[in-house]
């Protein structure tokens, strides 16, 4: 047992938090707006000039090909500049990894590219109105054609669906098949009329996501990755890859709003309050506690293949933790922190999503329950 | 960044979860648990011929010269099987003369209780009012702190609710002032204290989950229900989060002396009430038999229940973290 960085993970943070500290762009602006996104593709591509970009990428794909613990540390660094999320966030950590492991050498060579570079921005297609969390059940339909399929359907929670040239769908391609197999996963042009892209208002004001209203669009063969009947297999690997490793990069992200609302506290006169000081407590042992079970989780990967039981509770931990602070910020600062214009009115109300974006807290919990702990299916 | 055991320290993990399963069947726990002293001369012989007494003694004193973290290894077993043992007292006796006693003090007690033979008996509370399995024990270490002989002192036996460990307040004047600082041995029994909570909270939860695939209402394991299966989904994450903190803990205490005190605040906060919380909702799941005497669930919860308390409450712990944090 070494807690410690080893010399080469070492030099590696090192490295990292030399060029961030020379190159950190400032603050994005935020509101979800052109403005943002631009700021946003510019610092991508700065990332990816320097080869930062696709840091756990295979280096033949114009990767990094970082340990584990090195993309941890990636990820660390990160949060604590507090640096801007590069554009194209989705291309970077699923479109581009499910490309690696499913795509054809030829889908390889075209697409993986102008991910890292930002030069196409990659949205995701999953959900659907009625389809959230069971999302096998999904409608969306893809009907054979000579040289390719037509896609009628709609998808809903789908961000940066304005700026993304490419659409990760899965679509039904087979309606006799049973739910989980008559799946495939498609590449879908985001440049055609017969995709109409609304935004989603959501309760924070802004619309970070979009609904995507699909009639009869066009996805050529050749954009079909894994195989036709396989996009539940696809979207798993997809899935897996937004959680894997984030816990310590949450988790510092989580020490720094600590850090604020400690100094809030300080401010408002309730330092010695000592309900204040228990609920401050919960949340530093709350986020240290998904630190060190996301270090131990990434030891196990890295050892056996698979987390152990710690890895399945990191998405609970981290949302949770960041619902307790932000309600408890709320709390201490008083009738100011109700202003629209207010930060921490805003990390409040963009925090009821923490439960539910991602794998519903509820559903996590089924997966504990029937994966983890091998309890019995009710379904 | 390796955060998993060695070789070395998953054999002495397992060989004690072996050891610890064949000797502390839960009919013998109670058979212990039941009777006027907890503790068995055969089983602290058995205990001290594995030489787990001296595991993290220094070499030259007789002891493994081995860590805080294969000291909480054998903890979080030996709460696993809620074992009766003076074990926890006497190992922290034995840290707590290592870090403040004097050479001659060392040399006279710490062979002893590296070998079991001439144990010591640790206070818990910083008022001497609980001391572990005091009756027996060859030297106590009492706040000051200082070194009394039990024949020095009155021993008085707590009738708490935990009868698989014995408890003592004891009274007691004068004694051999340690001149050291107890404060690095401190953390060491809190943190042992938490891996004993984390095996106590993983035991209610493997019963618990065990139980829940076999018994069935309304025609199905009531670990179908997600009433049922969601509240065990909790307990894991209780246990796990309180695990992670302790073995991190463990490892600051042995590697890294700065990250102790939080590590060590953190780690007890957490694991005392994930044990009593899962301890608790343990009974629940079983519904009417955990209630009951015969069911083996309430030994679990007792224990988890008292060292919640001991070496600070999850309150006290959570309000030196909030100061630690920059609240002052």
């Amino acid at each position: 047992m070494d807690l410690t960085l080893t010399e080469s993970e070492q030099e590696f943070r090192d490295d990292f938090r030399a060029w961030l500290d020379d190159n950190h762009p400032g603050k994005a602006p935020r509101g979800g707006d052109q403005v943002q996104f631009e700021f946003e593709r510019e610092w991508q591509r700065k990332l990816h000039d320097a080869g930062w970009a696709g840091v756990s990428w295979p280096k033949e794909y114009g990767g990094r090909g970082a340990t584990l613990i090195e993309q941890s540390i990636f990820g660390e660094e990160l949060a604590r500049a507090k640096a801007p999320r590069p554009a194209n966030v989705l291309g970077l950590v699923m479109g581009g990894p499910v490309m690696i492991a499913h795509g054809t050498e030829p889908q390889k060579e075209r697409f993986l590219e102008p991910i890292l570079s930002a030069e196409e921005i990659w949205c995701q297609g999953f959900s659907e109105p009625e389809s959230g969390s069971d999302l096998a059940s999904l409608k969306t339909k893809a009907v054979k054609e000579d040289g390719g399929w037509r896609i009628t359907g709609q998808k809903v929670w789908t961000t940066f669906a304005h700026e993304a040239k490419w659409c990760m769908l899965v679509a039904r391609s087979d309606s006799e098949a049973p739910k989980h197999k008559g799946l495939t996963y498609f590449l879908m042009d985001m440049e055609q009329d017969e995709i109409e892209v609304r935004p989603l208002r959501q309760i924070t004001g802004e619309a970070e996501f979009n609904e995507l209203f699909i009639e009869n669009a066009w996805v050529p063969d050749e954009n079909v990755v894994g195989g036709e009947g396989n996009g539940w297999m696809v979207a798993i690997t997809t899935l897996m890859n937004e959680r894997a490793g984030l816990g310590a990069s949450a988790a510092l992200g989580l020490a720094n709003s600590l850090d604020e609302l400690v100094e809030l506290a300080k401010e408002r006169g309730v330092a010695d309050d000592p309900i204040v000081r228990d609920k401050v407590a919960r949340l530093k042992i709350g986020i240290e506690g998904l630190r060190m079970g996301a270090l131990r989780a990434l030891t196990s990967t890295m050892k056996v293949g698979i987390p152990g039981p710690e890895g399945s509770i990191a998405k609970l931990q981290w949302s949770s933790t960041n619902q307790a602070m932000t309600e408890l910020a709320l709390d201490i600062g008083g009738p100011e922190m109700l202003a629209k214009d207010s930060d921490w009115a805003y990390r409040f109300l963009r925090a009821r999503a923490n439960s539910i974006e991602g794998g519903t807290t509820d559903v996590l919990k089924n997966i504990v329950a029937e994966r983890v702990l091998n309890l019995p299916k009710l379904r | 960044m390796d955060f998993d055991f060695s070789d070395e320290q998953r054999e002495i993990k397992s060989t004690a979860h072996e050891f610890l399963g064949s000797r502390f069947k839960p009919e013998h726990v109670r058979e212990l648990a039941e009777s006027d002293s907890p503790y068995s001369d055969e089983d602290w012989k058995a205990i001290s011929e594995l030489g787990w007494n001296g595991i993290a003694v220094p070499e030259e004193h007789g002891g493994e010269g081995l860590g805080t973290v294969e000291l909480m290894i054998l903890c979080e077993e030996l709460g696993y099987f809620c074992a009766p043992s003076p074990f926890i007292s006497n190992a922290f006796a034995g840290a707590l003369i290592q870090a403040a006693g004097s050479d001659e003090q060392k040399s006279k007690w710490l062979p002893g209780i590296a070998s079991g033979e001439a144990r010591g008996a640790a206070a818990m509370t910083g008022d001497d009012s609980v001391v572990g399995a005091a009756e027996g024990a060859a030297v106590l270490t009492l706040n000051g702190p200082r070194l009394v002989e039990p024949d020095d002192a009155d021993l008085e036996r707590l009738d708490w609710i935990d009868t698989t460990r014995a408890y003592f307040k004891v009274s007691a004047d004068g004694g051999d002032p340690m001149p050291g600082d107890v404060l690095p041995a401190l953390a060491v029994g809190t943190i042992a204290m938490s891996a004993e909570l984390v095996g106590v909270a993983q035991r209610a939860l493997d019963m618990a989950v065990e139980y829940a695939k076999e018994r069935q209402q309304f025609g199905r394991p009531i670990g179908a229900y997600q009433a049922v299966s969601h509240r065990l989904a909790d307990m894991l994450w209780a246990v796990e989060e309180a695990r992670s903190l302790t073995y991190s803990a463990a490892w600051a205490a042995d590697s890294d002396p700065d990250l102790v005190p939080i590590a060590a605040s953190m780690a007890k906060a957490r694991a005392s009430d994930a044990a009593t919380s899962v301890t608790h909702d343990a009974i629940q799941v079983f519904g009417g038999i955990g209630f009951t005497w015969e069911h083996d669930v309430h030994f679990l919860l007792k224990r988890a229940r008292v060292s919640a308390q001991l070496l600070g409450s999850s309150r006290m712990h959570r309000d030196r973290v909030a100061s630690l944090v920059g609240l002052g």
